[in-house]
């Protein structure tokens, strides 16, 4: 018998997102579902491990709670380490835990758009990670997503919940191995956060050229819960189209979205971040610092008010380093209640003059001085990252070619 | 060390400098009077080679080099060093950064920043929500970090309490002279300095050599600082002003009578 869900799903097959560039789902092949597990990270090839220490996770798993690995579609690693967490692939875990059923598909509809169709049809795999209750898991869990074979379409489909009271941090690295130029990325996440949990999620985005991504998460938040995302993108690819989004539902609710971003030649980021604040005394605050070196970056930002006594913040900064770069900044702000305080600051344009010359009057070369000031630039943004996350994260910004082409 | 000759510098077509000529000898510190809106910071600006200071006639030369139209971080690899008036805030690069680049591992930043009170701005954003005598000391502690032979100071002492002004007149001193006290270390340090100052609070700390009073966009009078500060002080610009007019109507009156 075809459910009623399934049913939405069959008719949404055809339908185009809302926003981004439409990929056309049948030039891709369907991702491995067999591939085989690794006993341990550690013993993937070099460059793969490479790949994974630039998108921020461990291969060691050393500091770790616990460490997931997705390949193409294939859970190839799952294990937990630490205590007061559970992790395991999400087919697994819709085994173990009767009542999981009743949140999947529950924050993200399947019939969205396209690719939340193709991916619930598809039943696809991804981590289950649950805090237990009161749980305060000290060491961060990580996952990967990796894209290992060529013209491959990777559906995702993660849940996230954090039981009562507890708090805990994970890290997401997504990313290609070498010589995968061409694939697609299709990632369902569900977080659903309860009474006075804390959660800090950090994405990193380590994609290559010609790879199309459309993530849809949403979070779902109890009262007296703390969100924190945090979004980093800065290598090469060719489109990314995402609009994550908390429904802040219980009082007291504070969620925080910080987006890093570069656009390299070629390349089309449409990133937003939503914050639904339901209920009073929420606090929501996105911002997001992005760049283009060439390519165009569409910074969205939305705040809906819903209840007396909210506070929302959003600003979206965006430098253009090249005359081929676009930067289009979309604020939005919706008050449907009288007594909120909610404001915006957007910001496009190139480098002051003046600060490039004040740091060349301290002798630094004009080069020198723009490296410093981009770097400053999306310094702002990823201020709320984990430390241990930072420095590969400053040893990619140095990398990254920020100079205009 | 630097010699201005017949400077014209134009901002936004506007002529702010009128065929300025100056000198500051190696080893000396010059100092600059004169009122509001005289073109003091326009030709500091102009020295240090910001763009939007355009040069339309005349020469800057240092060490005998025309650096006229060199880049601002060629000048600055040649030793001239400034502290501006209303230098731009840079979100999201630190202080503590800014000075390591700045100072090539020479010198010891932190023990200037202790010294200065700037400590705890090391890991602040530079000149990001400082305030006025905040961002003089953060320019002090950058120039000693540089440690540049030609320092231009663009109103040291403004904006500064009391307080403050001992410590950062301390530093400048530190800066202009050197570890020693000794006027032949300056001269062979080969160091020398251009101060603005308005009000000439900056001379109880640094000794000053020579004086220039600019009017108009041009200088009008040179001399020994004291004394002409003395005058300023008793009898203001307008009588330079006044001054320089007579000064050039006696000139006229030569070149008529002589004619």
């Amino acid at each position: 018998m075809v459910s009623n869900e399934e049913k939405r799903a069959r008719d949404a097959l055809k339908k185009e997102a809302k926003f981004g560039e439409d990929i056309d789902l049948d030039a891709y092949h369907e991702g491995r579902r067999d591939i085989a597990e690794v006993e341990s990270m550690e013993d993937l090839p070099e460059d793969t491990r490479t790949t994974m220490l630039d998108s921020g996770i461990t291969p060691s798993g050393k500091g770790r709670s616990g460490n997931f690995l997705l390949m193409d579609n294939s859970v190839v690693h799952s294990a937990i380490m630490g205590e007061g967490v559970e992790l395991m692939p999400l087919r697994q875990a819709l085994k173990v835990h009767d009542w999981l059923k009743d949140y999947v598909w529950k924050a993200v509809q399947p019939d969205t758009d396209k690719y939340t169709a193709e991916t619930y049809l598809q039943k696809a795999d991804g981590y289950f990670i649950r805090a237990l209750p009161g749980a305060k898991v000290k060491m961060p869990v990580q996952t990967c997503l990796l894209l290992k074979n060529r013209n491959t379409k990777q559906y995702v489909h993660n849940v996230l919940i954090a039981e009562e009271g507890s708090e805990f941090e994970v890290v997401t690295g997504c990313a290609t191995t070498k010589g995968v130029e061409k694939g697609l990325h299709l990632g369902i996440s569900e977080f659903f956060m309860k009474k006075n949990s804390k959660l800090t999620f950090t994405m990193v985005h380590n994609w290559s050229e010609f790879i199309g991504v459309r993530p849809r998460t949403s979070v779902i938040m109890d009262e007296g819960t703390t969100y924190i995302n945090n979004y980093v993108a800065l290598k090469p690819v060719k489109t990314i189209q995402t609009y994550p989004t908390a429904h802040m539902n219980g009082p007291n609710g504070v969620c925080r979205f910080n987006t890093v971003a570069v656009a390299h030649p070629g390349g089309v980021l449409d990133l937003g971040s939503r914050a639904i604040l339901n209920a009073p005394g929420c606090k929501a605050e996105l911002i997001s610092r992005t760049i283009t070196t060439g390519g165009t970056v569409i910074a969205r930002g939305q705040l809906i008010g819903n209840s007396p006594g909210i506070k929302a913040h959003l600003e979206c900064k965006g430098l253009i380093l090249s005359d081929k770069g676009v930067q289009i900044a979309i604020p939005e702000l919706e008050a449907r209640v009288p007594d909120v305080e909610m404001t915006h600051e957007a910001a496009v344009g190139k480098i002051a003059q003046d600060q490039v010359e004040y740091l060349m009057s301290r002798g630094l070369t004009e080069e020198e001085a723009v490296g410093m000031i981009v770097r400053g630039f999306l310094d702002v943004g990823i201020r709320g990252i984990p430390d241990h996350l930072k420095a590969e994260i400053e040893k990619t910004l140095k990398e990254t070619d920020v100079r205009g082409s | 060390m630097l010699e201005i000759e017949n400077l014209t510098v134009e901002i936004e077509g506007r002529e702010i400098l009128h065929d300025l000529s100056l000198n500051v000898m190696t080893g000396y510190t010059t100092v600059l009077f004169g009122p509001n809106g005289s073109g003091k910071s326009t030709l500091l600006m102009t020295i240090m080679g910001f763009s939007g200071y355009k040069v339309k006639s005349g020469r800057i030369l240092l060490n005998g080099e025309d650096i006229t139209h060199l880049p601002v971080n060629e000048r600055a690899k040649r030793g001239i060093g400034m502290m501006m008036q209303r230098p731009p805030n840079l979100t999201g690069v630190r202080l503590k950064d800014l000075v390591r680049v700045t100072s090539k591992g020479n010198v010891d930043t932190e023990k200037v920043a202790e010294e200065l009170d700037m400590a705890r701005f090391l890991e602040r954003d530079v000149n990001v929500g400082f305030s006025g005598g905040e961002i003089k000391r953060s320019e002090i502690l950058q120039l000693t970090a540089q440690d540049p032979c030609l320092i231009l100071l663009d109103e040291p002492e403004s904006g500064v309490d009391m307080v403050s002004i001992e410590k950062l007149g301390v530093k400048v001193h530190d800066l202009l002279t050197g570890p020693t006290h000794c006027a032949g270390w300056r001269e062979k340090s080969g160091k020398a300095a251009l101060i603005i100052t308005h009000t000439g609070q900056i001379l109880d700390y640094v000794e000053a050599d020579r004086g220039y009073v600019m009017c108009n966009g041009t200088v009008a009078c040179s001399g020994n600082p004291r004394e002409l500060l003395a005058e300023i002080r008793k009898m203001g610009y307008q009588e330079c002003i006044r001054c320089k007019i007579n000064q050039a109507n006696l000139i006229k009156e030569n070149i008529v009578s002589e004619g």
